[in-house]
């Protein structure tokens, strides 16, 4: 694999492959040392079109933990500020030689004009209200650990599906109302929302499990006691979404090829090397 | 034909000979010889009967055919103010390549064409520097903010072929009576492009299924349908002459229809890329495929279709919309709206339409030169002692969109890279020599 530009890139070998290589780095994560040596001497571009809590730091955390080097470009107080256009800005970073370009944009499409740019792999931290393909596959990885498969269950997408990318991406759950994504007015109120459509315990079965994409509006889509209950799921979509990311760099960078100094051109091997 | 302006150049000397001439006005449809004089035909005759006289060029069209040459009701030729997109010389070297002979201009430029003025110094450059016949649309309200009207009359005495807000629409019904009530002093015809901002909103394609998928923000086909009802009426109420632009929806051909049955004085136009590609195109999120109207759901195309052909919307306008590379290389939601059309039109609609057999040769040949008569220009015809406005094509011809460059500055073709079948070998507009094809080879007599 080369680049990671939507959930549908992946069949399900591939799929499979980058979740099983996830549990492997939940046990390391439970190690006291969390690292390993696997990127060396790599450099990872987190270039970052919006604001992004989860995604950006874990995407970090996860490159960190495979020792490559991070670099962190935020749309504010850098050259896009300056109005600088995306293909500029990619081919000025691609100058450092980045092995990886993660790219959040609030434009669909974006990470496949920067894949066409730059030697890098991409990967896809969210595209406008399109895709958001590591979330999808983070959201899978928990629901197998808690479920043990997913064959047969119900997944229900409950929420602003409009304005979200996770709705296409993915599986489950209780979204976030985006009201920094409404243009206009689409909702009455926050509280006649809340009054019709919020999950909470009452609405939700004792055996119904609920996850979310974060961050939340406490209280307007899903009610604080629902996200405190043993039935959340959050708290371990966070956990799953360095060891999900970490597993997805190795896979988009297994990939890829490295030119030495001397011009010859080296593999990068399959497998993840192991501490 | 003083609506339309273009740099003058020594009038044609040419013999045609054995060319199928095709012209669906009169009942042309065979091989003839044609001879131009002094950019007029003087004579057709049956093939090989004629001799060429000393200063005439020969050429030989036996197996090709020979069309009155297109007029096209709606280009930006985006002089003034973006000439690094097109200006005259390089938007009408596309035409004449595309087998135009003559043009209209649309005002949507920088400086918005809304003053005699700037008009007149439009006209000179046309002078100067065009290659076919462009006529010059004025706009309706002053730097199409939609709310005060131009100086209507005395942009027509300067040359205004008529009114659009093109790009925009005419969003206050008010505003567009009171232009239907001068075009009665002025004349012109009121072109609009519909549209109701309040339901395209941040849209920039088809609302349906494809941009749920995608996630992108739709223009819903009731955005221009509604408009057209509205205006249809508006415009029948005050039995005003207006042209409907670039039609994409269904809906929008039942509002005409419906318009034009209550007696009402509209027409309409169709662009190639609505007649050929739909949203589905879009999923590449390739922003060739970015234009307003947004190409539509393939019932739509095929109502487009069906109202071509039937007369419904009666002619083709390529809504030849130039964009600079640096422009169109960033995501699909910024991009500007457009697709460049003039060279391909033809050649994209016979590969398309006539050789499926969905359309006639001679029914896409009337349609592309429709544009004419509805905006009260004279219709260039195949007939004796008319001014020479011809075009000879190979039907057999094939290329690929783009392998050659394009006559345009621009580049952002939505059929670039297709197999095309049909090219144009030569183009006579006004009587001139415009365009000849670089390997069609010649022999003088």
């Amino acid at each position: 694999m080369r680049h990671l530009l939507s959930i549908e890139d992946l069949d399900r070998d591939e799929i499979e492959r980058i979740l099983s290589a996830a549990a492997f780095f939940a046990d390391v994560a439970d190690r006291p040392i969390k690292k390993v040596p696997s990127f060396r001497g790599r450099l990872v571009i987190n270039l970052f079109y919006e604001a992004s809590t989860r995604t950006r730091s874990s995407f970090e955390l996860a490159a960190k933990r495979l020792s490559a080097d991070v670099l962190n470009v935020v749309a504010s107080g850098s050259s896009v500020e300056k109005g600088e256009s995306l293909h500029d800005t990619v081919s000025t970073l691609s100058a450092y030689g980045p092995d990886v370009i993660v790219i959040r944009s609030p434009h669909a499409g974006a990470p496949g004009l920067v894949a066409g740019w730059t030697h890098a792999a991409v990967v896809n931290a969210g595209d406008g209200k399109h895709q958001h393909p590591t979330q999808a596959l983070l959201d899978v990885y928990v629901l197998r650990q808690r479920l043990g498969s997913l064959e047969g269950c119900d997944i229900w997408i409950v929420g602003d599906v409009l304005h979200s990318r996770v709705a296409r991406s993915c599986v489950v759950y209780a979204l976030r109302l985006q009201q920094e994504r409404m243009s206009e007015d689409f909702l009455p109120s926050l509280r006649e929302y809340a009054a019709n459509y919020q999950l909470n315990s009452r609405r939700l079965k004792a055996r119904q499990l609920v996850m979310h994409p974060g961050p939340v509006n406490r209280g307007v889509e899903i009610s604080g006691e629902l996200i405190d209950s043993s039935q959340s799921l959050i708290i371990e979509q966070v956990r799953a979404g360095i060891v999900v990311r970490m597993a997805v760099l190795v896979e988009v960078l297994s990939g890829t090829r490295v030119r030495d100094p001397g011009g010859q051109r080296l593999a990068v091997s399959a497998e993840p090397q192991l501490a | 034909v003083s609506s339309l302006f273009a740099a003058p150049r020594p009038p044609a000397e040419l013999l045609l000979r054995e060319a199928h001439v095709l012209d669906p006005r009169s009942d042309l449809d065979e091989p003839r010889d044609v001879l131009v004089r002094n950019g007029v035909i003087a004579e057709i005759a049956a093939a090989g009967s004629l001799e060429a006289s000393e200063g005439v060029e020969v050429i030989d069209g036996a197996g090709k055919h020979l069309f009155p040459a297109f007029v096209d009701p709606h280009v930006h030729l985006r002089s003034p103010g973006e000439e690094h997109k097109e200006d005259l010389d390089t938007g009408t070297r596309a035409a004449a390549a595309g087998g135009y002979c003559a043009i209209v201009a649309m005002p949507n430029t920088t400086p918005v064409i809304d003053h005699p003025m700037l008009l007149r110094g439009l006209i000179a450059s046309a002078k100067e520097q065009a290659h076919v016949r462009v006529g010059f649309m004025a706009a309706i309200s002053v730097g199409l903010a939609g709310e005060q009207l131009t100086e209507m009359a005395q942009l027509r005495d300067a040359g205004a072929l008529g009114f659009t807000d093109d790009g925009k629409p005419v969003s206050s019904a008010g505003l567009l009576r009171r232009a239907l009530q001068y075009q009665q002093l002025c004349g012109g015809v009121i072109a609009l492009h519909e549209e109701d901002a309040t339901l395209s909103g941040a849209g920039v394609m088809h609302e349906g299924a494809v941009s749920a998928a995608l996630g992108l923000a739709g223009i819903p086909a009731i955005s221009e349908s509604t408009m057209i009802a509205r205006d249809g009426l508006i415009a029948g109420h005050e039995d005003g002459r207006v042209h409907f632009q670039h039609l994409s929806a269904r809906g929008s051909v039942e509002a005409l229809a419906q318009a034009r049955a209550r007696g009402a004085r509209v027409s309409a136009e169709v662009s190639p890329h609505h007649l050929l590609l739909t949203e589905d195109a879009v999923r590449s999120l390739d922003t060739r495929f970015k234009m307003n109207p947004p190409l539509r759901s393939e019932d739509d195309r095929a109502a487009l279709i069906a109202a071509l052909r039937d007369g419904t919307i009666e002619c083709v306008a390529t809504d030849h919309a130039p964009h600079a590379r640096d422009e169109k290389a960033v995501p699909f939601e910024e991009a500007p709206m457009g697709t460049t059309g003039l060279e391909t039109a033809f050649a994209a609609l016979y590969t398309g339409l006539v050789l499926p057999g969905t359309l006639t040769l001679a029914c896409l040949v009337e349609r592309l030169t429709a544009g004419a008569a509805l905006f009260e220009l004279e219709t260039p015809t195949v007939a004796v002692d008319s001014e020479a406005n011809l075009c000879l094509v190979d039907l057999e011809a094939s290329w690929r969109v783009g392998e050659s460059g394009y006559e345009s500055r621009s580049a952002n073709c939505c059929f670039g890279g297709q197999e095309l079948r049909s090219r144009t070998l030569l183009t006579l507009a006004g009587g001139q020599v415009c365009y000849r094809e670089r390997s069609f080879a010649l022999s003088a007599a």
